[in-house]
């Protein structure tokens, strides 16, 4: 009769044992943020085909503190988001080589970083052209 | 022993199944030099204060990959891990996570030998290679493209820190995987069909989040991250059945 | 083993990764604090004969489904599998509910754009 008796430990609270696991829960949290913006724009596309009263008063509530701190706090986790999706991109790309040396992986990441802010320069510049 | 012996605490799990029904923490002083490891501090526990003291070792200079244990929540090899970094503090040592405990720091690690097993851990020609053709010729470059995935001693540092596999055991895991990564990867070989019922599986690749800690902790840098997420483009442009018409090496059974 | 259907999934995950890693943030920051407080861009940047033009032209459909729609697509599987990390298992129902979400709002985006007009 064996002695073993291997003991199995619980899963619960995983995340909160490790500043690493806390940082990847904050990564994955804010795509509620970002499903909730997405709505917010669906909703604007809907009030945009009722009409312009519909319309302004979409973007009337848009102009309330509390839409503001939700916009703010939702900038700051879909930052992290982008942040964060830079940084891990090149862990999904084959081993890329230039005249027989190995492309650092932050290297990517920093192209990735300068596309982020690129295009956020050519938004911004087209709102305010128009 | 020199004067300035300094002595420091180390806290470890015990779990005897034949008396306990629970794991407990228990402290011991231990005096230590300045150079040793946190496996030196066990080897002082189990020498001189509690012989019943059970944890795995070997070569105690992290190639062997045994001495694999949680120090202060982190995964870490315990040769590797200096005692002098956590003083005056206290240290804490557990089994690896994710693993069930055999007995103190002792963990059943037979899981994992069964999926590096089901991996097919060996170059799988297109046809087997006579004597007469000689010895397959690689250059530095297409060694380059597996040599890190060939570095990994089976600490299970990486099974430790991987949260999904503490929730999914049947997750094939970042080592098996990066080894399977290894062989895809080897221009020797031509096993990527072989292999894919295992990566395309729900427990292949698909149970990986990117959480990236195993890349993290690993000691020897095959960064098991990049192998296993590399083959997510992979399995998709498989899924989608356009895979064939970038590996023209084909495949072998 | 059970093949995976999560290429489907992961795919689309992907590319509204990609879509809101490099719009999300300005896009958020220009429709939710820089117009609504009126600093930084001139009056009436988001106002309704502008945005009607920008949705009735073929240019601006797209942009707004493809935002619209991959930032849900993104997001719902990350939420779908955070789940799991949190020890709720939802199977097959969460599933049908989290990516029937993105679908919805992707059907009902794409409708919206079409009845908007040209």
């Amino acid at each position: 009769m064996s002695a073993r008796k291997p003991y199995v430990r619980p899963m619960d609270g995983w995340w909160r044992r490790n500043p690493f696991f806390m940082r990847y829960m904050a990564r994955e949290a804010s795509a509620v943020f970002l499903a909730v913006y997405a709505v917010i724009l669906l909703v604007g596309v809907f009030r945009l085909s009722q009409g312009k009263a519909a319309y302004d008063a979409w973007l009337a509530a848009l102009t309330s503190p509390l839409s503001i701190l939700f916009h703010l706090v939702a900038l700051l986790a879909v930052a992290y988001h982008a942040y964060t999706w830079w940084k891990v991109m090149p862990k999904t790309m084959p081993m890329l080589h230039v005249g027989g040396r190995r492309i650092p992986e932050i290297t990517l990441s920093a192209v990735g970083w300068a596309a982020w802010l690129a295009a956020s320069l050519i938004v911004y510049v087209l709102v305010r052209g128009l | 022993m020199a004067d300035n012996t300094r002595t420091i605490e180390i806290e470890v799990l015990r779990y005897h199944p034949e008396q306990d029904t629970e794991p407990h923490y228990q402290t011991f002083s231990v005096p230590f030099a300045d150079d040793w490891s946190v496996l030196q501090g066990l080897q002082y526990i189990k020498d001189d204060l509690d012989s019943s003291l059970s944890f795995r070792w070997s070569c105690r200079m992290a190639i062997c990959g045994s001495c694999g244990y949680m120090i202060n929540g982190e995964p870490k090899l315990g040769c590797r891990t200096f005692l002098r970094n956590y003083y005056p503090h206290k240290v804490r040592v557990g089994p690896l996570d994710h693993f069930p405990i055999e007995r103190d720091l002792v963990v059943d690690i037979d899981d994992f030998v069964g999926k590096l097993e089901g991996i097919k851990p060996y170059i799988i020609p297109r046809e087997p290679r006579t004597l007469e053709q000689g010895e397959y010729l690689q250059t530095p470059a297409q060694r380059d493209q597996y040599e890190q995935y060939s570095s990994c001693i089976n600490c299970l540092l990486c099974y430790a820190a991987c949260p999904q596999y503490g929730l999914n055991p049947g997750f094939t895991g970042p080592a098996a995987l990066a080894l399977l990564h290894r062989y895809n990867a080897d221009s020797r070989d031509e096993g990527w069909e072989a292999r894919s019922e295992i990566v395309n599986a729900e427990d292949g690749v698909w149970r990986c989040m990117l959480v990236g800690y195993c890349s993290e902790v690993c000691p020897k840098g095959v960064d098991p991250a990049h192998a296993i997420n590399q083959n997510k483009v992979n399995s998709t442009l498989d899924y989608f059945g356009v895979l064939k018409f970038l590996m023209p090496k084909g495949a072998a059974k | 083993m059970k093949r995976a259907n999560e290429p489907i999934f992961w795919s689309l995950f992907g590319a509204g990764g990609v879509v809101s890693a490099l719009l999300g943030p300005i896009l958020i920051l220009i429709t939710g604090v820089i117009v609504p407080t009126g600093s930084g861009v001139p009056p009436g940047a988001m106002a309704y004969p502008r945005m009607l033009a920008l949705a009735q032209s073929w240019c601006g459909k797209v942009v707004l489904l493809a935002v619209i729609s991959l930032f849900l697509w993104h997001a719902m599987h990350r939420i779908y599998h955070s789940l799991h990390d949190l020890g709720i298992h939802g199977g097959a129902g969460a599933a049908a509910i989290c990516y029937g979400i993105a679908l919805v709002a992707t059907l009902a985006t794409a409708y919206l754009l079409l009845i908007i007009g040209f």
